[in-house]
């Protein structure tokens, strides 16, 4: 990066043994982004101070702050409670079954408001189900998709139009077919889940489906000629050319649905009341305290780290799975 | 009397353009019989590979046929195998691997123990057994050629087809493999069609020289009998009159019959991959 010997003036920093190009590679790492998240936050507590809400001031960083402590002892404080009740509720069931040994002691589950680290669960799991519906449909169609032209012809017109389609849109009929079909006296799961899961699959089918097929449609045409001539079967053609000449490029769409699934199930959540994230933003706003706005400032940035991590975790996933482990993968 | 066993019979091809069928190819007729040693040579863009890949079932005539021991073969299958010209291993795969696919694929009822001995087995005839964990990337592009044509030989070939393939080589470790094709060739009496651009190649490996005019509508120019005894020493024949004799026919008939003007403007690769028509010769 620094090359010294052109630029003669610098020459004297270097005199002092003090390595530039190190420096530079340092300060690329790990100086410049901690500057930027600095300057950032510096200009967050500046611009807060003078935006007044109906809520009171803005939040600056150390409302924020405040408030992502809170939220953890809450989260204590409530499990508690809960372990209280079970231990209570253990010690009323041995009573009772000391006294009449043919009773069965009935196990209730603890009915507290979730806390926000319950409702990060939930969201992660409400998530991930949409996520792998949407996967298992839509891995397997774009190697359809981009194995065959007439299949892809078929289907172009079809994901041209439903991609670009807001989850907004789907979620109102998604929620009258769920309470519609979804009948059952003791539901496996709740229908706000369902519908949350479902909305997120709806969204994250297309750029997977895109990414697979294009990758299939592009494999090299040489080893294509070698399965000829080998005369390879279509499930052994698949998994041995298609699928791990194509993992790239699948994975690459399945980091895009992730990210758009994850994008979309705040949307989900707080038109469906599954009780993750979203939900709790929309409480928050509705409750409209004085420490409302914090509280949903600690979810943005919350929804922001998971976002972040869910996509590094894909990575990892690629790298262990891809059979080249030199590609650049980022 | 050796009995034909393939048969190019009035072979033509048409590759569909916007502005109507291109005819690449047309009128080639060959009879090659058991074990004989091949050699198609032409300049580029000629419609070499097109009439290999002919062979191979890789592409379909649109006139005449390949009869195969009486059978007209119109689709690829291993008793035509491929050497190609960058190797097309299964970079994910393993040099053994790689081969041991093409093994499984041509099993015909071999046991797991018999089917590793037969990997093994084609391994060692192009010295490759050192190298049989390694990937594809790991290995160098000769090495990879051996592989290469490993995988062809394990499949136990009535016809070895290969399109070019050491022409993305160095000159030395062409020459290695030169000798090794010989060497096998001479082991296991294959059937072998050759593509090359390389004269010398052409008169050292082949029994016979497929000379081929320039496209469009390319067809065979010449054809040259190399009776030079087996087998044959690359020093030795550097001093032969007879096969100084055949190279000059080569060269004449490349230099002098079939000169080829390109024009700068219009060069494209030929067709070999994307079904694309070349338009250079034109």
């Amino acid at each position: 990066m620094f090359n010294s010997s052109s630029i003669p003036i610098m020459v004297g920093s270097v005199r002092k043994g003090f390595d530039r190009s190190k420096w530079g590679q340092k300060s690329a790492g790990l100086i410049l982004p901690l500057l930027g998240i600095l300057v950032f936050i510096g200009m967050w507590s500046a611009v807060a101070k003078n935006v007044d809400t109906s809520l009171g001031q803005f939040p600056g960083p150390a409302q924020v702050w405040e408030q992502t402590g809170s939220l953890w002892a809450e989260h204590q404080a409530q499990q508690q409670k809960a372990d209280a009740f079970y231990a209570r509720q253990a010690e009323r069931n041995a009573q009772r079954v000391a006294l009449d040994p043919s009773y069965e002691p009935k196990i209730r589950d603890f009915t507290g408001a979730p806390t926000f680290i319950e409702q990060i669960w939930t969201s992660l799991y409400t998530v991930m189900v949409g996520f792998a519906l949407a996967s298992l449909v839509a891995v397997p169609l774009g190697i359809v998709c981009g194995l065959s032209k007439s299949a892809y012809s078929a289907m172009n017109p079809l994901i041209q139009l439903f991609k670009p389609v807001s989850p907004l849109a789907w979620l109102p009929l998604v929620t009258i077919v769920v309470s519609a079909t979804y009948i059952s006296d003791d539901p496996m799961f709740s229908k706000s889940f369902v519908t949350s899961a479902i909305t997120v699959a709806l969204c994250c089918l297309w750029p997977t489906l895109i990414n697979t097929a294009v990758g299939v449609s592009s494999i090299d045409t040489d080893l294509l000629n070698v399965s000829k001539v080998l005369r390879l079967n279509a499930i052994t053609h698949i998994i041995k050319i298609v699928l791990p000449s194509s993992i790239p490029m699948i994975f690459t769409g399945l980091r895009l649905s992730l990210g758009i699934g994850w994008m979309v199930l705040i949307a989900a959540e707080m038109l469906a009341q599954n009780p993750g994230l979203g939900k709790f933003v929309w409480d928050e706003f509705q409750n409209g305290s004085s420490e409302s706005l914090a509280r949903i400032m600690v979810a943005v940035f919350t929804i922001g780290i998971i976002g972040f991590v869910l996509d590094r975790i894909m990575l990892s996933l690629q790298q262990w799975v891809s059979w080249d482990k030199t590609a650049i993968t980022r | 009397m050796k009995k034909h066993h393939l048969e190019l019979s009035q072979i033509g091809i048409d590759f569909p353009t916007p502005k109507g069928p291109f005819n690449a190819l047309t009128n080639v007729n060959l009879k090659i019989a058991q074990g004989e040693f091949l050699s198609l040579i032409g300049h580029s863009g000629c419609g070499k590979s097109t009439v290999l890949n002919i062979v191979a079932g890789l592409y379909q005539a649109t006139y005449g046929g390949v009869i195969l021991n009486g059978q007209e073969v119109n689709e690829p299958g291993p008793e035509r195998a491929v050497v190609f010209q960058n190797h097309s291993l299964l970079p994910w795969l393993s040099v053994y691997k790689n081969v041991e696919l093409a093994v499984r694929q041509t099993r015909n009822g071999r046991s797991r123990k018999e089917i590793k001995e037969w990997v093994d087995h084609n391994l060692a005839l192009v010295h490759m057994t050192h190298a049989k964990d390694k990937l594809p990337s790991e290995i160098s592009g000769g090495m990879k050629q051996r592989v290469g044509i490993a995988r062809a030989l394990s499949m136990q070939p009535k016809v070895l087809l290969m399109d070019e393939p050491f022409g993305a080589l160095d000159a030395l470790t062409r020459a290695h493999l030169q000798d090794s094709l010989m060497e096998i060739h001479a082991q296991l009496g294959n059937t072998v069609i050759m593509i090359t651009h390389d004269v010398d190649e052409a008169v050292l490996l082949s029994d016979r020289i497929v000379m081929m005019t320039n496209g469009p509508s390319a067809t065979i120019g010449e054809v040259l009998d190399v009776d030079i005894d087996r087998p044959r020493d690359r020093i030795a024949l550097a001093d032969d009159t007879h096969y100084n004799h055949c190279r000059h026919e080569v060269l004449r008939f490349l230099y002098e019959k079939q000169k080829k003007v390109e024009s700068v403007s219009s060069r494209t690769t030929p067709q070999r991959r994307q079904h694309q028509v070349g338009t250079d010769a034109a």
